[in-house]
């Protein structure tokens, strides 16, 4: 007992000192919390976890999270191995450790991945409320990933997420007339064919890109009104809010750099750095890697964010990728890893990692809103709100495996690329994407 | 009368004493038992790799399994609901087409680059480990080069076109449109390709005697003649094999396609592959995926059976002359 204290109490002495040389000078803010007692979770003796998580976006993201776990370890003498995998790697891996019951303990999966598993993971009800209580509520989105669909039951932790806002060059919107991205739409347009007059034209990827193209016709059709199915699940695409926002679309296409039909999510990261574009909707990774370019110092000062304009939308009609941290019940130690969950979430823990990965992940806890790294940069304050979105793929309707399988088909990515491309008409295009989505509702 | 005493007699009448073997050696004197033995790894290998999988995805087209969810038996259903998917007949008819298309240039290109290797160049055996190399570059690598190639806006050839030459105004859409994009896809995967038909095609030709070019020669045949009546013929039972395995390997690729276009643009270009994992794993229908899967082993058996009978049913493989 008491050499594991010792070795306990060293282990954590080094997590701390590795977790603050990783902040480095970044202050620590003061994030307040209420006074709220843990759920009892004893760790169950002998205990070893394995997590499976996203790979890193960046460095510090990796760092943290390794210390994190560490410091746990060392804590709570309990021994985890985190296995990072490729973005696309982690759905597969994750169903083999569904259907066969072995595996990972925790898993930190894609935003509805968790709504897949239901069956085979375990409540997370009375942590998510303690976690809640304690840090100002969940976010919105955080909220609507993290439990079943319409009631109280939480599946899921939800530990972060990443937005897609505009992205773009502010001396160029200038010179097409405007000082920022307007709110709405026919002015929006407007700004998109004086960019392509100053030789600056925008590109929004329409190819089949997972990230990207789906955060760009989500938009569209959420500004517009339009949804693809209906609180009841009943699909809703072939609207006339749906047509509206395809001509819409065809209009603003007319405005693009030439060949996004086939770009992927990495193509206007390239175009955008490459000052071939001056405006995208992306992840904050465009910003980063010009600004941890010495020689584009320049263009870092001039790349600002902003949310995508509102439309007719009631808030603003984007949403984001969220991490969500599911325990199988097939884990042995199902407290430990619950244990594990509570303890990365906790204020000590969790604000150096959100700090450290610098707006690439945001909060999913309101209370972390006040973390140093949103007073950091002005520029990242639209990824920010990541989690306070309101729009998920298959809004308005349950998130289920029907809503996960028309996101991977590209449904509605591919009537906007069709209408855009003048493939097929409006009225043809939201027929044809009722008709695929009814196939996969089986409707 | 015999001078033979007795101790001779023994020796002549000596036997090697039996040992009665142990029920282990009999085990191993029976013929059926080695066979299995001798064959039981190979075989659990094979049951094991090869047709639990096999068996295994062909059981779950019958089944509405998703990720999650284990499914039941639904028979031909997911059949049924794909051959009215315009997307799905759209991947069968594209795989079909790819194939054709590619298969016909690599053999087109592979087999002429075979015959000139098969003159005396300089510097042969450096050429060609040369021309092995898009066949040893890994898969995706290659189809990363290609994405660069293909890019809207840094690819190489729009720049020499466009910046360089001047002879073309606007950059090439390679990949935005469909018909470009399925042409590019082919001219990737022909470039691939080549190397594994080349190769294997010189090895053919290489066992091909001298002699009888020369007989042919004094006979007065011209190059066309000698190719027509000696090359090909000898050539026929190769090219077949080689077929074979470029059309299987061509029906059923999904690297080059997913890190290119990954289908796009709108479907265009998707694969029987792509489209199994696309709808299977990103997707989540596992039996969906695994019934477009299942959808290419006619295919796959056709052109097996197609190679095998068509091209390579020659007398003197059945151990008699040609005619």
């Amino acid at each position: 007992m008491d050499e594991i204290t010792r070795r306990g109490s060293i282990g954590l002495a080094a997590g701390i000192a590795a977790a603050s040389t990783l902040t480095g000078t970044q202050a620590r803010a003061a994030i307040p919390t209420a006074d709220v007692k843990p759920p009892s979770q004893p760790i169950e003796s002998g205990a070893t976890l394995r997590v499976l998580r996203p790979v890193k976006y960046i460095d510090p993201d990796g760092a943290l999270f390794d210390a994190n776990t560490k410091k746990f370890s060392a804590a709570m003498g309990v021994p985890v191995r985190v296995d990072y995998v490729g973005f696309e790697d982690l759905r597969p891996q994750t169903a083999v450790a569904a259907r066969t019951g072995a595996g990972p303990d925790i898993v930190l999966g894609w935003s509805d991945d968790p709504h897949l598993y239901t069956d085979s993971i375990l409540d997370m009800t009375e942590l998510a409320e303690y976690l809640g209580k304690k840090y100002g509520g969940w976010q919105t989105l955080a909220a609507l990933y993290g439990k079943k669909f319409k009631t109280d039951q939480w599946i899921a932790i939800p530990f972060g997420g990443s937005a897609g806002p505009a992205v773009y060059r502010k001396s160029w919107i200038k010179e097409a007339g405007f000082d920022t991205i307007p709110a709405d739409l026919g002015k929006f347009l407007d700004l998109c064919r004086n960019l392509k007059k100053i030789g600056h034209p925008p590109g929004f990827a329409l190819g089949n890109a997972v990230g990207d193209a789906n955060s760009y016709c989500g938009w569209l059709l959420w500004a517009h009104n339009g949804y693809m199915v209906d609180e009841a699940g009943k699909i809703a695409i072939n609207r006339k809010e749906t047509i509206e926002a395809l001509k819409y679309a065809k209009e603003l296409y007319q405005t693009f750099i030439p060949g996004v039909l086939s770009w992927q999510d990495p193509s206007n990261n390239k175009a955008f750095i490459a000052e071939e574009i001056s405006l995208t909707q992306n992840g904050c990774s465009i910003y980063f890697a010009i600004k941890n370019n010495p020689k584009m110092a320049a263009v870092a000062e001039d790349v600002d964010h902003a949310p995508m304009p509102r439309g007719q939308a009631s808030s603003r009609p984007e949403t984001a990728s969220v991490i969500n941290a599911m325990v199988f019940k097939h884990t042995k130690f199902p407290n430990a890893a619950k244990e594990y969950i509570r303890f990365m979430m906790e204020a000590d823990q969790y604000d150096p990692w959100l700090t450290a990965t610098t707006g690439y992940w945001a909060h999913s806890l309101k209370a972390y809103g006040e973390s140093a790294v949103w007073k950091s940069d002005p520029k990242l304050i639209p990824y920010r709100d990541a989690c306070a979105m309101e729009f998920y793929s298959g809004y308005k309707g349950p998130i289920n495996a029907a809503s996960g399988a028309v996101l991977a088909d590209y449904v509605n990515v591919q009537m906007f690329a069709a209408v855009s491309s003048g493939q097929a008409t409006p009225e043809e295009a939201a027929a044809e994407a009722e008709r695929r989505a009814k196939r996969i509702y089986k409707q | 009368m015999s001078t033979v005493d007795s101790k001779t007699v023994d020796a002549l009448n000596w036997v090697a004493p039996k040992r009665d073997p142990g029920a282990l050696g009999r085990l191993m004197d029976n013929k059926m038992f080695l066979v299995c033995v001798c064959l039981f790894p190979a075989l659990g290998l094979l049951i094991v790799f090869l047709t639990y999988p096999l068996g295994l995805g062909i059981y779950l087209a019958f089944t509405d399994t998703q990720i999650g969810h284990a499914g039941e038996w639904v028979g031909l259903e997911n059949f049924e609901s794909l051959f009215q998917d315009r997307i799905f007949l759209n991947a069968v008819w594209w795989t079909v087409a790819y194939t054709f298309f590619a298969t016909i240039l690599k053999f087109g290109l592979g087999l002429w680059l075979a015959l000139l290797l098969n003159h005396h160049v300089p510097f042969k055996s450096l050429i060609r480990a040369i021309i092995l190399l898009p066949y040893i570059v890994p898969t995706v690598l290659s189809a990363i080069a290609f994405w660069w190639i293909y890019d809207p806006q840094f690819s190489i050839i729009s720049y020499v076109l466009v910046d360089k030459l001047h002879w073309m105004e606007h950059y090439i859409d390679f990949l935005g449109t469909p018909w470009n994009a399925r042409w590019s896809l082919i001219a990737a995967n022909v470039w691939r390709g080549i190397p594994f038909v080349a190769i294997t095609l010189l090895a053919g030709l290489q066992t091909i005697s001298p002699s009888l070019y020369e007989a042919a020669m004094l006979d007065g045949a011209s190059p066309w003649q000698r190719f027509r009546f000696v090359t090909r013929p000898l050539l026929m039972p190769i090219l077949a094999i080689v077929m074979t395995f470029s059309v299987l390997f061509t029906f059923t690729d999904f690297q080059l396609v997913y890190a290119i276009t990954r289908g796009g643009p709108i479907n265009a270009t998707h694969l029987m592959a792509t489209l199994a994992f696309q709808r299977g794993i990103p997707g989540s229908h596992l039996g969906e995926g695994a019934a477009i899967a299942v959808a290419m082993i006619p295919f796959l058996i056709l052109a097996t059976v197609f190679s095998y009978f068509a091209l390579g049913r020659r007398k003197w493989q059945q151990g008699s002359d040609n005619d």
